[in-house]
């Protein structure tokens, strides 16, 4: 093994004495600053700052620009404006996941993509075998820090800070050339943590800067910086999916449930695979599970029905918004719907679970969120 | 720092024990166990009249990310578990010495024989350091 890598905010999190790094895909990055139940809390409740400068991001460009994502990701590139930012997944041509990612839209010939820290690489070479024509890829990972401050009231501090055009912006829209803390950034109201929210993409040099003016702006409101741990927590109580767990390149994104971001109507690699794996019915599917019995489903556990094993727990916790062990399990699918009883086998023992509805957290007054961008 | 409390016997997996009357050994975690394990949400405890040997996995205790095994550090027959922990786990954290108790065992052998493998206060803080 290497030696773990680390973002250019590393030198602060010393700044907090309860700080525990741990390694994460190579990474040597905070699970928590000063507790995950209390960091979750801050988010749920006012808001969290969190360091993602792990994740990836490349740009794209070239006048095919637009043709390679349409062919390269699921989602329906061609309706993207300006200013728009889309989730997609990167399929193998058997329906496999390669990674799963945001696709902002700089301008028709440029696109800026955000993918997870630990496909950076594999990402990479995938998308420079298939780049065509005046096509290029530039992978700015290196020289990004990428800062996601979430929260109810997330866009209130924000304001105080940055343009004011910053807090009217809609659900996956950005700003290229913001201001933020008298420094530039690329803001989008997006994140992974089932809360408004906003990620600022900065210069790394920029990010120590901003990080301290941020947490410092926030404090009166009770702005927390949050860790690796909450933002797990946060995302699997929104049933949003972590590659790795929900998907995978054994997992197809139908499998996962994440059908509304797969244009079966246009070509893209696995497009084939996938419209199959439809046309012919999905073997298992990716549900939520509740435990009935005392107990916690964690990644990995095995699940049975009628005696047999049919799938097994992808994440699991204890909820710290709802205090019930839950999980996200890929099941067959003849055990897939609601209030169907199985049994997580946890430590040798089968405990008594049953399918409910995700998200299990969803955010009240989310009505904003609900306008679908067109 | 974490609180090493004088007076009790520690192993080498973070368990203290203390000598409760002749032959009843009480059983938890340290603090220094406590604050790795982060926010305890649960804890999975024995049947009283379970057999146990030093050493042996009892019971487990899980925090939002993680799961740890609980090992006692006697021998012996778990007379009593603190039930109290059902409901509110953190306890454990709150007090792992006091209240964030986790179970009795009445010794199976000899008392001193029990204690000669555990660490003193001083010994574990030697541990930890």
């Amino acid at each position: 093994m290497g030696e773990l890598r680390r973002t250019p905010l590393f030198p602060l999190y010393t700044d907090f004495p309860a700080v525990r790094c741990v390694d994460f895909g190579g990474w040597e990055l905070p699970v928590q600053f000063s507790g995950i139940q209390r960091e979750h809390e801050a988010v749920r409740e006012r808001a969290g700052l969190f360091d993602v400068s792990h994740m990836g991001e490349f740009l794209v460009s070239g006048r095919q620009a637009e043709n390679v994502l349409q062919r390269m990701t699921t989602n329906d590139v061609s309706r993207l404006q300006e200013g728009q930012a889309q989730y997609g997944l990167m399929c193998y041509p058997d329906g496999g996941t390669v990674d799963d990612l945001l696709v902002y839209k700089l301008a028709q010939d440029r696109y800026l993509l955000v993918v997870n820290a630990s496909n950076i690489d594999k990402n990479r070479a995938w998308l420079e075998a298939h780049l065509a024509g005046d096509v290029v890829l530039e992978n700015l990972s290196d020289s990004k820090a990428l800062l996601a401050l979430q929260g109810p009231v997330a866009a209130s501090i924000l304001s105080r800070v940055a343009d004011q055009e910053i807090a009217r912006l809609r659900p996956f829209r950005f700003l290229e050339a913001a201001e933020v803390c008298g420094r530039r950034a690329l803001v989008s109201r997006t994140g992974y943590t089932g809360e408004d929210g906003f990620e600022i993409c900065l210069e790394a040099g920029d990010a120590a800067h901003v990080w301290r003016e941020l947490l410092r702006a926030g404090e009166a409101d009770g702005l927390l910086p949050a860790g690796l741990g909450a933002r797990d927590t946060l995302r699997f109580e929104a049933a949003l999916p972590l590659y790795g767990h929900e998907l995978s390149d054994a997992i197809t994104p139908l499998e996962a449930g994440l059908d509304r971001f797969v244009k079966l109507g246009k070509p893209f690699v696995g497009r084939d695979a996938l419209e199959r794996q439809k046309r012919e019915g999905l073997r298992r599917k990716l549900v939520g599970i509740e435990l009935l019995d005392r107990g916690i489903p964690r990644g990995g556990y095995p699940v049975y029905g009628g005696g047999r094993r049919i799938g097994e727990v992808t994440t699991g916790t204890h909820s710290p918004t709802l205090k019930r062990g839950l999980g996200l399990a890929l099941l067959e699918t003849a055990y897939a719907a609601l209030d169907t009883e199985v049994e997580v086998e946890i430590r040798g023992k089968r405990l008594r679970a049953v399918v409910v509805r995700t998200p299990f957290y969803r955010r009240p007054n989310h009505a904003s969120e609900g306008a679908k961008p067109e | 720092m974490s609180e090493i409390r004088e007076g009790l016997a520690y192993s080498r997996e973070h368990e203290w024990a203390e000598k409760r009357g002749e032959r009843i050994v009480r059983v938890g975690i340290t603090d220094y166990a406590q604050s790795l394990l982060g926010d305890i949400v649960f804890v999975e405890l024995p049947e009283p009249g379970t057999q146990v040997s030093a050493g042996d996995s009892v019971g487990s205790i899980e925090s939002v990310k993680t799961v740890s095994e609980l090992y006692s550090p006697v021998g012996g027959t778990v007379t009593a578990v603190n039930e109290s922990l059902v409901d509110s786990p953190e306890l454990v954290n709150g007090e792992p010495y006091d209240s964030g108790w986790m179970i009795e065992v009445e010794l199976g052998g000899d008392a001193e024989e029990a204690f000669k493998g555990l660490l003193t206060a001083e010994g574990y803080r030697e541990h930890l350091a």
